[in-house]
């Protein structure tokens, strides 16, 4: 969209050359914050020139009739089928089989797994009666704001405003590290906190001089809050940083002149700017942590359900206790409690537009 | 349009096959066949899980078997589906594998497994699968024990070859009990007497007296380890005139047990909530910091083994002692019996979905032969299912000697019902609201709701 509007821009408003078109409208300064290292003496300049290359290429859209491509709706059918398809086999029909299985009492072994029958919202109605769902639940949304809306978010956007001004080589390296943390295969990382937290012997024992202290059987939930935000943040400061980009630097400069302190300017002069990365990114963030399966690596659930998230239920319904039907339930209705969120975040995300 | 059609279609048709498939068994399927392929599918794997069975299959099992069969004049092909999981996990892949008409021809299975896999179709009577005529033909049943035999039926019929058998013992650190001014020579008679000399065992530093598995994240081990030994004291079966112990008197009593080992400092409760505990109740063992431990011979054989253990004692035949698991009181228990124990063992079956019912059978045999059994052995000693392997295999061995001679013969099984994994997660859960801090009424106050959601309030004894 952006980029679009800037081509259009350009040609239209001022011309190419024209040193007006870099004051001309809000688009340019769009495009000053894509330019790594312009200066503000060299601003006028090269923001024409770039709305002038990019003009030409954009200036004539296609015409939008009933056949846009020209392939007729038989070639174009054939075009997307393999993508329908492959949709439909792996996210359609699971789903749909999801919600059939919620409805049945099927079982792994027993009788039940020989011949299931329907049982209508039974499973639901058990699940939202079951203390141990209603415990799952608070767990998850426990998780969700712990370790995504508020840790991910805070540390990520931390990182990204902390590390904007620090030498491209020790950036790099400080962002490979967070980097690692988020590409490590879970079982590895599991491990390492198993290290770091364990009982006897462990890091943060000895560094805290609590040795003794089993962490994950204390604490449980405190320890996956830690770890999803550390296991997390990567994503958040690197769309931050990239967000941080789209802060014109006049605007930031004129905060700066003008007295404002880092947190005000951070409040009323970035974080405007940014609004709608924050909340595609909590969106995002959110929806993974609520389905994230990592905790049971470190926990299993443990101690006595104490950390026993939305996934980890579902997993020891349906795999240990071998109820498949009242674990489909639920997972049913952790797809539902991700609609709900996503609908929230979308609305929220239209008022902005 | 046509598409949705299709896609109507192949739902449909994925829908047909996920759920309602049941293939006749047909013992004479491929009886000629002069090339054939089996597959045996165990939860061992090289280096890992029971790596000393995955090593026989491979160097023992496999070469002789195609040895054998390429003298009749067959081609086979042998191949075996290693596993290293937890048992739990490994049930649900081999659950999977027979839903979906999928597995090897032979299948290890926990004997306690067999309720459920055949009430859901997944294993089938052996007669159904090889043949009636077939199965009795065979010579080995002769070696193997009734009460062992048992490990492989489900409601009078024979669904597999049961592998062995064991028996569960309390071990105790003969070093501890010297360091405590404790006999070594140690046999107690009651709960009282092991709780006596456990506060004994407190005043050593950095040890904990007695370890008796809690809690849900040790699953089955909770049970089989802990509560049902317990209830046995208590002169309670599990399963008893068909129902299931409701919140009773010895329900109670058993919680009760659990509250006065982990309310009272003798155990660690922490452990016993921790993901991994029994792993870890293990090496404290071996460590010598654990004084008195519920086990299986397993836990001799293959945990503190100084070979090839999990949790290596390089002094496990001069430190590890181990005595009778006593009644409540003398004569409390099942059957007024003064000392209990529990046993299980696995069981080999047929896959129903075999394309070579015949030689799966043939193979079954063979791995039962005495030979086989023997040499799976490999000098180590095993509670085996064969009578005249043990007589000669146990001679050498006095923990499993002792297990042969004094615990097989008060010893209980498990009943192999459908619901017994439910009232098993039950147990599990009462025994971790001990642990956790609530009171035994308490607990079993909500354990007895969940046995009567679970099974049926029909199902559940009271009083």
């Amino acid at each position: 969209m952006r980029s679009a509007d800037r081509g259009r821009a350009g040609p239209g408003a001022a011309g190419p050359g024209s040193a007006d078109s870099g004051r001309a409208g809000p688009a340019p300064t769009g495009a000053r914050g894509d330019g790594p290292g312009l200066t503000d003496a060299g601003f006028a300049n090269s923001g024409a020139a770039d709305s002038g290359r990019a003009g030409p290429a954009l200036a004539a859209p296609p015409a939008i009739g009933r056949d846009p491509t020209g392939l007729g709706v038989a070639r174009a059918v054939g075009f997307v089928a393999p993508a329908l398809l492959l949709i439909g086999l792996f996210l359609v029909f699971p789903a749909l089989w999801t919600l059939y299985i919620g409805i049945t009492d099927y079982q792994l072994t027993g009788p039940a797994a020989a011949s299931p029958s329907v049982v209508g919202a039974d499973n639901f109605t058990t699940a939202l009666d079951d203390p141990l769902f209603t415990n799952s639940l608070w767990l998850t949304a426990l998780f969700v704001l712990g370790s995504a809306v508020v840790g991910q978010n805070a540390l990520g956007f931390a990182l990204a405003w902390l590390l904007r001004r620090v030498r491209p080589g020790l950036r790099r390296t400080a962002e490979g590290f967070v980097l690692l943390a988020w590409i490590l295969p879970g079982p590895v990382v599991a491990y390492l906190w198993f290290a770091v937290l364990s009982r006897d012997g462990g890091t943060l024992g000895l560094l805290l001089d609590r040795p003794g202290t089993a962490w994950l059987v204390e604490y449980p939930m405190a320890c996956l809050v830690v770890f999803n935000t550390w296991r997390g943040t990567a994503f958040s400061m690197l769309l931050y940083t990239s967000a941080l980009a789209v802060v014109p630097p006049s605007h930031l400069e004129t905060a700066r002149l003008a007295g404002a302190g880092g947190w005000q300017t951070v409040r009323d002069v970035v974080f405007p700017h940014i609004r709608g990365h924050v909340l595609t990114n909590t969106l995002l963030i959110s929806l993974w942590t609520a389905n994230d399966f990592t905790p049971f690596l470190l926990t299993a659930g443990g101690p006595n359900h104490g950390s026993e998230v939305l996934p980890v239920l579902i997993y020891r319904q349906a795999l240990e206790g071998g109820r498949l039907g009242y674990a489909s339930a639920v997972s049913a209705l952790l797809l539902l409690g991700n609609l709900v969120v996503a609908l929230v975040y979308l609305r929220l995300l239209r008022r902005r537009a | 349009m046509r598409r949705t059609t299709v896609v109507l279609l192949s739902v449909a048709g994925l829908l047909a096959g996920c759920l309602g498939q049941d293939r006749e068994a047909d013992p004479t399927r491929n009886a000629d066949a002069k090339d054939i392929t089996l597959t045996l599918t165990a939860n061992a794997v090289a280096g890992g899980k029971n790596a000393a069975g995955a090593e026989w299959i491979t160097n023992w099992v496999i070469p002789r078997f195609t040895e054998a069969q390429r003298a009749k004049g067959v081609n086979a092909t042998v191949r075996f589906e290693q596993n290293g999981a937890g048992d739990e996990d490994y049930k649900t892949k081999v659950a999977l594998d027979f839903k979906t008409g999928g597995g090897g021809d032979v299948v290890e299975l926990d004997g306690i497994w067999l309720g459920e896999f055949a009430q859901a179709g997944h294993v089938k009577p052996l007669d159904e699968v090889v043949g009636g005529a077939e199965v009795d033909a065979w010579d080995g049943w002769g070696r193997i024990p009734d009460a062992v035999q048992g490990l492989g039926e489900f409601e009078g019929r024979r669904y597999g070859v049961p592998m062995g058998t064991d028996g569960r013992v309390l071990f105790y650190n003969k070093e501890l009990f010297a360091r405590a001014g404790l006999p070594t020579d140690w046999q107690p008679r009651s709960w009282d007497d092991v709780l006596a000399t456990a506060t004994r065992l407190k005043a050593l530093p950095g040890v904990w007296p007695l370890q008796l598995n809690a809690g849900t994240a040790m699953g089955e081990a909770t049970t089989m380890q802990g509560v049902l030994p317990a209830l046995a004291g208590t002169g309670a079966l599990v399963h008893d005139n068909g129902k299931w112990q409701g919140a009773t008197a010895a329900v109670k009593d058993v919680l009760g047990l659990y509250q006065r080992i982990y309310r009272d400092g003798l155990g660690d409760p922490v452990l016993q909530q921790e993901a991994k505990g029994r792993e870890r109740s293990f090496e404290l063992f071996a460590e010598d910091r654990i004084g008195i431990l519920l086990e299986g011979d397993y836990f001799w054989r293959s945990v503190v083994e100084p070979r090839n253990g999990v949790a290596k004692m390089a002094d496990r035949d001069t430190t590890v002692g181990w005595a009778l698991i006593p009644a409540r009181a003398p004569g409390t228990g099942v059957g007024g019996q003064d000392f209990v124990s529990m046993s299980g063992g696995g069981v080999r079956v047929v896959n129903p979905n075999t394309r070579y019912p015949g030689q799966a059978w043939e193979f079954l045999r063979f791995l039962n032969s005495a030979e086989a059994v023997k040499s799976s052995l490999s000098g180590r000693a095993q509670i085996t299912q064969r009578t005249d392997v043990n007589e000669e295999v146990l001679a050498g061995d006095p923990m499993l000697g002792f297990v042969a001679q004094r615990v097989l013969p008060i010893t209980r099984y498990r009943p192999g019902l459908a619901d017994y994994p439910k009232v098993s997660a039950a147990l599990q859960q009462a025994t971790a609201d001990v642990v956790a801090g609530r009171s035994p009424d308490d607990a079993a106050r909500s354990y007895q709701e969940a046995l009567v959601k679970a099974v049926g309030e029909d199902s559940v004894a009271v009083g």
